[in-house]
């Protein structure tokens, strides 16, 4: 923990903006990666438990 | 607060100090270590165990998606555990690499992280399968979280024979996905796990003690001796035994899981004896360390039988 805030003390104050910003953008992707995830398996799983009967609804 | 006490700044100091207190330098792989991996490969796999072998059908699609689910929500379990042992995980030589101690992701980045896919595997096991298996899964996470992590693991020696029922319930709530029930063969499966914890954990206590006790984990070979450990080893052993043979002589599973389980049953036994027949002063340790090795490989060969027995003739039914 130690070495890493002072690695990051160290650091030019532009290293440091740069590895957090790339940091940021890395997790954002995997955020939506996993959201675009759960959205295909609600949509997949949907149609595995409800087959044809997904159209038999009131209209 | 931040932004009101920022008004009036130099707008590229203001962006500065937010900087510092806010953005994180976490990336995704440091919060899939929060899973915790390994054990989670174990979980998967007697959850599938447990899914496979329970009577009734499951289209494969949403059999996949409830093993995610549960593998997701044993994931937030270790996050959670991350969050509240990382004092402790700093000291140990095994946990000081984690994301919290190395000051890769901070602890209330786990705390969220732990309770937003807590929330989002039990909601989504729930709908895709059935409210049974998703409270089994939500008391998993809790037993492991709160009972086990906060409370048992740091005053009690046998903290690992209760928190052990945390890592006992995938087979179970597997079960309980297919068949929507706690049935007599769902708590034999829970029973195998639950009765090889701690042989399992007091194995490793025994060769990793200076670890546990520089941090005041009153784990059994600390508080009750060597000797003492290495008889309850043996003793939970001899118990194991016949609890892993159980699932045949229920006839719930074939003659191969028969076969099986008795060999390694016996050879868990023998090297629970070897343990025992240690000096207990020894400071390698090594048939320990064995048996700590023996009994990982026995968990996954009789979770892996029970598998190949009833999936091996639906595949070649299928392909032959």
């Amino acid at each position: 923990m130690n070495e890493t805030v002072k690695k990051d003390a160290m650091a030019a104050p532009d290293d440091v903006d740069a590895k957090r910003k790339k940091a940021q953008r890395s997790r954002n992707v995997a955020i939506g990666f996993c959201l675009a995830a759960f959205v295909i398996i609600l949509y997949v799983a949907t149609w595995a438990k409800l087959g044809a009967n997904v159209m038999v609804r009131p209209l | 607060m931040k932004t009101e006490l920022t008004i009036g700044m130099n707008m590229n100091t203001s962006i500065e100090k937010e900087s510092d207190f806010t953005v994180s330098t976490a990336m995704p792989a440091d919060y899939f270590e929060l899973l915790k991996p390994g054990v989670m490969r174990l979980v998967v796999f007697t959850a599938i165990a447990g899914l496979v072998i329970a009577p009734g059908q499951l289209h494969p699609v949403l059999a996949l998606i409830s093993i995610l689910c549960i593998a997701i929500g044993a994931g937030a379990s270790g996050a959670l555990n991350m969050w509240y042992d990382s004092d402790i995980d700093a000291v140990m030589t095994r946990t000081a690499k984690r994301p919290i101690p190395s000051g890769r992701v901070s602890r209330s980045e786990a705390l969220v992280f732990g309770l937003v896919l807590s929330f989002f595997s039990i909601f989504t096991l729930g709908v895709i399968a059935n409210w049974l298996s998703a409270g089994l899964l939500a008391f998993t996470i809790f037993f492991y979280a709160v009972v086990y992590s906060m409370w048992l693991k740091r005053s009690t020696p046998q903290n690992i024979v209760i928190g052990g029922a945390a890592g006992a319930f995938p087979p179970m709530i597997g079960w309980a996905v297919v068949t929507n029930s706690v049935t007599i063969e769902s708590l034999v499966l829970f029973a195998i796990i639950f009765i090889w914890t701690p042989p399992h954990f007091w194995a490793l206590a025994l060769f990793k003690s200076g670890d546990y006790a520089s941090v005041g984990i009153p784990m059994m070979p600390n508080v009750a001796g060597n000797r003492s450990t290495q008889n309850q080893i043996l003793a939970y052993s001899l118990l194991l035994a016949p609890i892993g043979f159980l699932p045949y002589w229920m006839g719930f599973v074939g003659l191969t899981y028969g076969v099986v389980s008795a060999v390694l049953g016996a050879a868990f036994v023998w090297f629970a004896f070897r343990c025992w027949q240690m000096d207990s002063d020894d400071k390698i340790m090594k048939p320990a360390k064995r048996l700590f090795a023996f009994s990982i490989l026995y968990l996954f060969a009789l979770f892996g039988v029970m598998i190949l027995e009833v999936a091996a003739p639906n595949l070649i039914a299928r392909f032959v």
